[in-house]
C-alpha cells in the first residue's frame, strides 16, 4: 500500500493468496483507539513521505500509542524527546545530518498534536519556521489535549466542550475561537503552508509530497477527529472530518509563499454548520432548547461564513 | 601553543579542537562570550559546524538533542536562568543517553536576580543524570573539553557531560592557556562512534515510553552508567597526563592533606584562592589542607572518604545550598563518610554566594572558627546587621 | 552497547501486540460488488486491509473493529456484525 497516491489507482493483479503484503510505515499493533483520526492521519502522512524520513514527534497520543517500551509502531528512524520540542529537535537532526554529510534524499518530519503545535511548542516551531531549516511540521489538529483526557488547547473550535472548558450554567463550552496558525507559520515567510484532513485522504498524501519536494520550512494543518474526545461513533471519523470542511468550519487550503494558491471549494455541497456539530457530543449542549443555544449556532454559523468569504469556499 | 586568553575563548578553542557537528546556544551572562567566539570561529570556517541561532535556551538544548540522536558531535553552553529553562530538556537528554557536552559559566538564580558567580544553577539540576565536572582555572577547563567528549562519547556510558566553570571569575578572566593543536587533539579524542543513532539505513525508535514494568530497570541502568563513568573519568585524566603532560586530579584531587588535622574541601575556582590559603597557613605551622571535588557526579564518596580518613576536622566551603535544607556538599560528604568508620568533625559554610568576594582573609576566618569549634550551615562575611 | 533498556525499540514491534482482541463488531468483506477502488485500505486507522484485483480483506489479528471501512465503502461491500468468540 506504500505511496499509494489516488484511490483509483489500481494495484498489479497477481492472485490474491500470492499478494505480497506490503504493510504501512505505520506498523499495526499501536494502541490508538478504534477509529482514531490522528492514527489515521499518521499513517497517510508517514507513507506519503517513505521509508527516507527522519520523524521527531511530540508528547501527546501520537507518541504514546505508538511506543509502549518495548514495541513500536515506526517503521523510520524516529525519535520523541518532550512535549514541547520536536520542532527543535527536528532542527537539531538536519544540522547534525548536514554536518556528517547525510542529508541528501532524506526528508525531515517534526510533528505533534495541536496543543503541543500551537499552545506549548509554538516557541520551538517559531524557531524552525524561522530558521529556514528544510523541515516539514506536520501537526495532528484534534483540537484538544487528548492524551490527558481532553482539555481545550489553542486550536479547539469556539463552544466545544472539553474537561477545561465544560458546558455549565453560565459556560457555552471553550470560549475562544481556533488560533490561526497556518497563518501564524506563513507569516514566517516559509514556502509552503497547507491545511488538509483526513476526510480527504488522497489530498493529505497529495500535500506532504508536495511539501517534501519544495526545500524549506514547511507547515500543513491536519484536521483529526477523535472519536474519544468530540464522542462520535468511531466508524464516524472520515464522516465527521469531511462534514466540518462541507460546513465551512475547517477550510481546506494551501499557501505558497505566503499566498493563498489553492482552496478545497465547498460549492453546491456546502451544509450547514449544525449537520457537523449535532453528531458529536462536545457540541450537544448547543442543542437544548431556547434562545440563547440558538445564538451560539448563530456565533458558529458565522464563523463558517467568515471562513467561507475569507478563503472564497463556494 | 601558549596564548593569553579569556576563559571563555579557551573553552571556545577547545570546543573547536573537538570538531563539533553542531552547536547551539543561546546568550546569558556570564556565558555569553564562549557562544559569541564560537560563532566567530563558525563565520570566518575556522569550524566546520552547523551553528543554530535559537529562540531559547531550551530550544537550544532540543536541538543539541536532536544532533546527538542523529549521531552528531552536539555542544552547547549556558548558565543560571538559562540552564533552569533547559531543565526539562536536560533531564531528557541524559534519559536518552546523548553523550552532548555543555559548558555553563555557573552564575545564582533569581530572585533577586544576580549575574554573578556562585553553583546554584549546576546544583539545582544534579539530580538530572549528566556527568558534572568542575573546573578549577582556565587551562582546566580547556583540557576539560576534549576529556568531557572522550568520557561521554564511551559506549558503555553513553551520557552528556556538564563543564562546569565560574561565572567572570573563569569566564572573562584572561590568563595564559596552553591551547592544544588539533593533531594532538585528534589523537586524543577520536571521532564520535554512537552506540545507537537515527538513520534510516538502519532505523530506530527513541524517546519510548516506559511503563512501569521497564521505568525502574532504565533508571538503574543509568545510575549504574554513571558509576562504571568513575574508571572512565580517571583514566581520560590519567590519559590526558600522559599525551599533554598536565594533571588536575581524576574525580577528585588533594593539595598538602598529608600530615593535615584540618581539610578544606570546595569545587571551581575557589580552589585556586584555597590553595594559597593553604600554604600561608602552612607556612604558620598549621596543619592544613585541600580536597579539590572535580567530578560532582558521579559522586566520589569512597574517594573522598579514602582522602578524609586521617583527618580531624573537614570544613566545606559550598557556593550553594538547598534552601530549607543545608549544604549540599556537606550533607553528600556526611553521608558518604557514614558508610565507614571515619569520623572526622564536619564544619560546613555558604560562601561568595551572587559572587559575593571571597579574601583570603575569609578562609583564614573559616578557619580560626573550626579550630575552635565544628560550625554548621555558616554564610560567610554575611551581613548579620541586614539580616535581623 | 546493548540498547539501554527503556530507551530504545525496534521499528515495527508493535506488531507483537494484537489489538483484535478488542473489537466488539467485525467487518465482513462480502467480495460482490467491490469496484476496486481501495478506499477502505486507505481510510483503516490501523493499516490492516490488503488484497488486490477486488479481493480484500482485513487482518483479523489487528482489526480494532471501528466500521470504517464499512462506513466509506460506497458500494456497501463490508458489513459489520457482532464479533464471537
Ligand atoms: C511540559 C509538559 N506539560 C504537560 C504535559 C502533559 N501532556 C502530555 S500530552 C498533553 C496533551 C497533548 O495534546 P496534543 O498536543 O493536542 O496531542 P494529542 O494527545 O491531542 O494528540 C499534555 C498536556 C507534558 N507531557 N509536558
Ligand atoms: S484519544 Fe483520540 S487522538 Fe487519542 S488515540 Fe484515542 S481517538 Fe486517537
Ligand atoms: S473495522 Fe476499522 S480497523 Fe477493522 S479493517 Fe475496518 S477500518 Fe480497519
Ligand atoms: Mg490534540
Amino acid at each position: 500500500m506504500r505511496n499509494l497516491e489516488t484511490s483509483t489507482e489500481k494495484a498489479p493483479k497477481p492472485k490474491k493468496e500470492k499478494e505480497p503484503v506490503v504493510e504501512w510505515l505505520l506498523a499495526a499493533g499501536h494502541r490508538a483507539c478504534s477509529g482514531c483520526g490522528e492514527a489515521l492521519g499518521a499513517k497517510l502522512v508517514m507513507d506519503a513521505a517513505g521509508p527516507n524520513t527522519y520523524v521527531a514527534t511530540a508528547t501527546g497520543c501520537l507518541e504514546v500509542f505508538s511506543t509502549p517500551y518495548p514495541e513500536s509502531a515506526w517503521r523510520m528512524p524516529w525519535i520523541h524527546s518532550l512535549f514541547e520540542n520536536s520542532a527543535a529537535v527536528a532542527s537539531g537532526i538536519e544540522a547534525s545530518l548536514i554536518a556528517q554529510g547525510r542529508d541528501k534524499d532524506v526528508n525531515i518530519i517534526a510533528q505533534g498534536g495541536d496543543g503541543g503545535t500551537a499552545d506549548i511548542g509554538i516557541g520551538c516551531l517559531s524557531g524552525m519556521l524561522e530558521r529556514g531549516h528544510n523541515i516539514l511540521y506536520v501537526c495532528y489538529d484534534n483540537e484538544a489535549y487528548m492524551n490527558t483526557g481532553v482539555q481545550r488547547s489553542g486550536l479547539t473550535p469556539f463552544d466545544a466542550r472539553t474537561s477545561t472548558s465544560p458546558s455549565g450554567k453560565l459556560s457555552w463550552g471553550n470560549k475562544t475561537n481556533k488560533k490561526d496558525l497556518p497563518a501564524i507559520a506563513a507569516a514566517h515567510h516559509i514556502p509552503y503552508v497547507a491545511t488538509a484532513t483526513v476526510g480527504y485522504p488522497n489530498d493529505l498524501m497529495a500535500k506532504v509530497k508536495k511539501a517534501l519536494s519544495i526545500r524549506g520550512p514547511k507547515y500543513i494543518q491536519v484536521h483529526v477527529p477523535c472519536p474519544l474526545g468530540w464522542i462520535h461513533p468511531s466508524d464516524m471519523t472520515i464522516e465527521v472530518a469531511k462534514l466540518a470542511v462541507l460546513t465551512g468550519l475547517i477550510p481546506i487550503y494551501e499557501m505558497e509563499n505566503g499566498v493563498v494558491t489553492k482552496v478545497r471549494k465547498i460549492g453546491k455541497n456546502r451544509r450547514p454548520a449544525e449537520e457537523y456539530l449535532k453528531v458529536q457530543g462536545r457540541f450537544r449542549h448547543l442543542f437544548a432548547k431556547g434562545a440563547d443555544a440558538e445564538e451560539e449556532l448563530e456565533k458558529i454559523r458565522q464563523i463558517a461564513e467568515a471562513n467561507i468569504k475569507r478563503f472564497g469556499l463556494v | 601553543m601558549r596564548k593569553f586568553i579569556e576563559g571563555s575563548m579557551a573553552v571556545a578553542e577547545a570546543v573547536k579542537l573537538c570538531r563539533p557537528h553542531v552547536i547551539s546556544a543561546y546568550p546569558i551572562t556570564p556565558q555569553t562570550h564562549i557562544v559569541e567566539h564560537l560563532s566567530q570561529m563558525v563565520a570566518d570556517g575556522e569550524v566546520n559546524a552547523q551553528f543554530i541561532n535559537v529562540e531559547s535556551e531550551f530550544g537550544a538544548a532540543s536541538v543539541v538533542l536532536g544532533a546527538s540522536a542523529a549521531g552528531g558531535r552536539a555542544f552547547s553552553a549556558t548558565t543560571s536562568q538559562g540552564l533552569l529553562l533547559m531543565g526539562e530538556v536536560i533531564f531528557n537528554i541524559a534519559g536518552l543517553r546523548l553523550p552532548v557536552v555543555i559548558t555553563v559559566a555557573n552564575r545564582s538564580i533569581s530572585a533577586p536576580i544576580n549575574i554573578w558567580n556562585d553553583h546554584s544553577d549546576a546544583m539545582a539540576i544534579r539530580d538530572a543524570g549528566w556527568i558534572m565536572l568542575f573546573a578549577e582555572d582556565n587551562q582546566e577547563a580547556h583540557d576539560m573539553h576534549l576529556q568531557a567528549y572522550k568520557i561521554g562519547e564511551t559506549p558503555e556510558i553513553s551520557l552528556p557531560v556538564m563543564i562546569n566553570m565560574d561565572g567572570f571569575i573563569l569566564t572573562h578572566a584572561f590568563e595564559g592557556v596552553d591551547v592544544i593543536s588539533q593533531e594532538e587533539a585528534d589523537s586524543f579524542l577520536p571521532p564520535f562512534k554512537p552506540a545507537v543513532h537515527l538513520d534510516v539505513k538502519n532505523p530506530v525508535t527513541m524517546g519510548v515510553l516506559a511503563e512501569p514494568q521497564w521505568y525502574m530497570e532504565a533508571r538503574c541502568r543509568m545510575q549504574e552508567a554513571l558509576y562504571e563513568s568513575r574508571p572512565v573519568i580517571k583514566q581520560a585524566a590519567r590519559d590526558f597526563k600522559g599525551k599533554f603532560g598536565r594533571w588536575y586530579g581524576d574525580v577528585i584531587d588533594t593539595y598538602r592533606i598529608d600530615g593535615a588535622e584540618t581539610v578544606f574541601v570546595a569545587m571551581g575556582s575557589l580552589i585556586g584562592t584555597l590553595k594559597d590559603a593553604v600554604d600561608d597557613l602552612r607556612g604558620k605551622g598549621e596543619k592544613v589542607g585541600l580536597l579539590k571535588i572535580r567530578c560532582f557526579r558521579p559522586f566520589p564518596g569512597q574517594e573522598i572518604a579514602e582522602a578524609l580518613k586521617n583527618t580531624r576536622r573537614v570544613a566545606i566551603m559550598e557556593k550553594a545550598f538547598s534552601l530549607g535544607a543545608s549544604g549540599i556538599l556537606g550533607d553528600e560528604i556526611k553521608a558518604a563518610l557514614y558508610a565507614t568508620p571515619y569520623r572526622p568533625e564536619i564544619s560546613t559554610f555558604f560562601i561568595g554566594l551572587g559572587g559575593r568576594d571571597i579574601p583570603k582573609s575569609s578562609i583564614v576566618n573559616v578557619y580560626n572558627q573550626v579550630k575552635a569549634k565544628q560550625q554548621n550551615n555558616v554564610f560567610v562575611d554575611l551581613k548579620t546587621e541586614l539580616v535581623k | 552497547m546493548a540498547r539501554p533498556i527503556g530507551t530504545y525499540s525496534k521499528p515495527g514491534s508493535s506488531k507483537a501486540n494484537k489489538t483484535g482482541s478488542w473489537r466488539t463488531e467485525k467487518p465482513v468483506f462480502l467480495h460482490d460488488k467491490c469496484t476496486d477502488c481501495r478506499i477502505c485500505v486507505i481510510v483503516c486507522p490501523d493499516g490492516i486491509i490488503f488484497g488486490a484485483d477486488k479481493i480484500y480483506d482485513p487482518d483479523y489479528d489487528y482489526c480494532k473493529g471501528c466500521g470504517i471501512c464499512a462506513k466509506e465503502c460506497p458500494v456497501d461491500d463490508i458489513k459489520m456484525v457482532p464479533e464471537v468468540r
